[in-house]
């Protein structure tokens, strides 16, 4: 049954409700959006029992103050942003039993951008189009499009108390988790527009180092760093561009495509970060570095297969009796 | 020649079809999205046709990229007994008087026009619309005369309203949502080309056709009662290729 569950004391920085995003409607322009570390919220709602695309909020760099309308039992994925129940640390990627009354609230951010927290059965708010990610600019999904504000209560939909206690105390085995703090190169495959740059522009891309500017948003991350040489011209006819596409203005500096990207546009395409770096991607903050290597689709594929046998490994341990 | 089929990341693909904008290749995209449709492969999530290119977004834990080549491939083979179901023509009622047409004026003295002849030129003959995009529902329309290309504003304006119809260089498009924008606005149309409760969210789907109508402030506010009364049908009709 749909109850009260949390309570908005204070919004922090930028507060969303995400899920796995708007996808099925990019013909029509329609935004996909979702949680930008897709793979935390999917842990993240594995740990608290629930199917990976419940809802659940995306918290920024300073999180926010939220009391418990009723018990349930939370998770925190993705950035450490020294979430605290109650003024004690909870640890990320641990389910933990929240009692009515308790407040989550969040501190100096550790590392990381981003948080997800997932609660027992999910987030209600009425789906738009078979999702409930909130896109702020078309003011589309979440509580009437927008970022959540002081005074805001959200719905949920908690279990008994039995199956609340069953679920709490999970945690994740480390080798699971992606290395966050790595400083390994973010891997790429290439295209579909190389051929719109120079050599000497495709080798400045694959070896020089680039800082991620104050503007990161859920757009995209505009990068500084060595100019990449186009041959003649940056622009390209519009064409659909996806998660992690990096794009080359006439500038020279690339911009990586985020959750909140538009369906397609119009800058030659050097490659697209592949789906298991983008959660170390997605943490990256304003003044954090990041090189670039070249990979095939093969191996691309091999390592996205290895990581969802991983998580689908999690999601049965989770559905058995068995408790760590 | 461009390679026909490429990866867009470990999720997608694209596959090309020219490297202009022309009638034949949307022909062809329009072609392959209506094959795709019909075809409900269960690996394939969705896909974006763009001016050039369709890109399939589809499961990577389900099939690998050598194999959906292979499906699209397939695909293509079945292009040329495609028979591709007849366009549909939009037709757009436009006001495009007083505060909806904020840059109608200057349009038409750029090109020495007058403001009639400026609205008989855009009311004439049928646009194309190649891809929707840059807001929900936005469409990008193709054959606009060039007697009424106008530069985008120096100055972009923070607010263009939803259903505002502008001018970019060649390009006339339709806003779909209240969003900043630097095109010449010459009027607005009182139809809703995105609503998300919508069954069909988009009033447009890529390969329609639009033509507008020229309408007075009276039409537009009657259109407006009737949308929200749901008691207006939109005006359309089978095009004849």
């Amino acid at each position: 049954m749909s109850t009260p569950l949390l309570k908005v004391e204070k919004p922090g920085l930028m507060t969303t409700i995400q899920d796995l995003g708007r996808t099925g409607y990019q013909q029509y322009g329609i935004v996909v959006s979702g949680a930008m570390d897709s793979f935390a919220v999917r842990v993240a709602n594995i740990l608290v029992g629930n199917e990976e695309s419940d809802a659940a909020l995306e918290v920024t760099m300073m999180g926010p103050h939220i009391e418990f309308l009723a018990d349930t039992v939370l998770a925190i994925g993705g950035a450490d942003l020294s979430a605290s129940l109650d003024d004690k640390r909870i640890p990320p990627w641990k389910s933990v039993y929240v009692k009515k009354g308790q407040v989550l609230s969040f501190g100096k951010p550790e590392h990381g951008m981003r948080a997800y927290v997932a609660v027992n059965g999910g987030i209600e708010v009425e789906p738009l189009l078979g999702s409930k990610s909130t896109y702020v600019k078309a003011k589309m999904g979440g509580i009437e499009g927008r970022e959540l504000q002081k005074g805001d209560v959200l719905n949920g939909r908690p279990s008994s108390k039995e199956v609340l206690q069953k679920v709490a105390g999970l945690v994740v085995s480390r080798e699971l988790l992606p290395d966050y703090i790595s400083s390994q190169p973010i891997r790429v495959i290439g295209g579909p527009d190389e051929t719109a740059f120079t050599k000497s522009g495709l080798e400045t891309f694959y070896s020089g180092e680039y800082e991620c500017t104050r503007d990161v948003d859920r757009m995209g991350y505009r990068l500084l760093g060595p100019v990449i040489e186009h041959k003649e011209t940056a622009d390209i006819l519009s064409d659909a561009v996806t998660m992690g596409t990096i794009q080359v203005p006439s500038n020279g500096q690339p911009i990586i495509l985020l959750a909140d990207r538009q369906t397609s546009g119009g800058y030659a395409r050097i490659g697209t970060v592949i789906s298991v770096d983008l959660p170390r991607l997605a943490q990256q903050a304003p003044g954090g570095k990041i090189r670039f290597q070249s990979i095939s689709i093969e191996k691309a594929e091999q390592l996205l297969r290895n990581r969802e046998k991983a998580l689908f490994q999690l999601s049965l341990g989770v559905g058995s009796s068995t408790q760590q | 020649m461009e390679q026909r089929f490429a990866p867009v990341g470990d999720q997608a693909i694209r596959i090309a079809f020219g490297e202009t904008i022309s009638k034949e290749t949307n022909r062809a995209i329009r072609a392959f999205c209506e094959l795709l449709k019909k075809s409900k492969l269960d690996e394939v999530i969705e896909w974006v046709p763009s001016y050039s290119a369709v890109t399939v977004y589809y499961k990577p834990t389900e099939i690998r990229y050598a194999k959906i080549v292979q499906k699209m491939e397939e695909l293509l083979t079945q292009l040329i007994e495609m028979d591709l179901p007849p366009a549909k023509r939009v037709i757009v009622p436009v006001c495009y008087e007083g505060k909806f047409a904020p840059d109608l004026e200057e349009v038409a003295k750029y090109h020495q026009l007058s403001v009639d002849e400026v609205i008989k030129i855009h009311t004439n003959g049928d646009y194309l619309i190649y891809m929707l995009g840059f807001t929900p529902g936005f469409p990008y329309m193709g054959g606009m005369s060039k007697e009424i290309a106008t530069p985008r504003l120096e100055n972009p304006r923070s607010l263009v309203p939803a259903g505002s119809v502008g001018i970019a260089g060649e390009q006339t498009g339709i806003y779909s949502l209240d969003t900043p924008g630097g095109w010449q606005v010459i009027g607005r149309t009182p139809l809703v080309l995105y609503d998300g409760k919508r069954e069909n969210p988009s009033l447009f789907e890529a390969g329609d056709h639009v033509r507008f109508r020229s309408i007075s402030l009276d039409e537009y506010e009657e259109i407006r009662r009737q949308l929200v009364a749901k008691t207006y049908e939109i005006d359309d009709e089978i095009v004849k290729e």
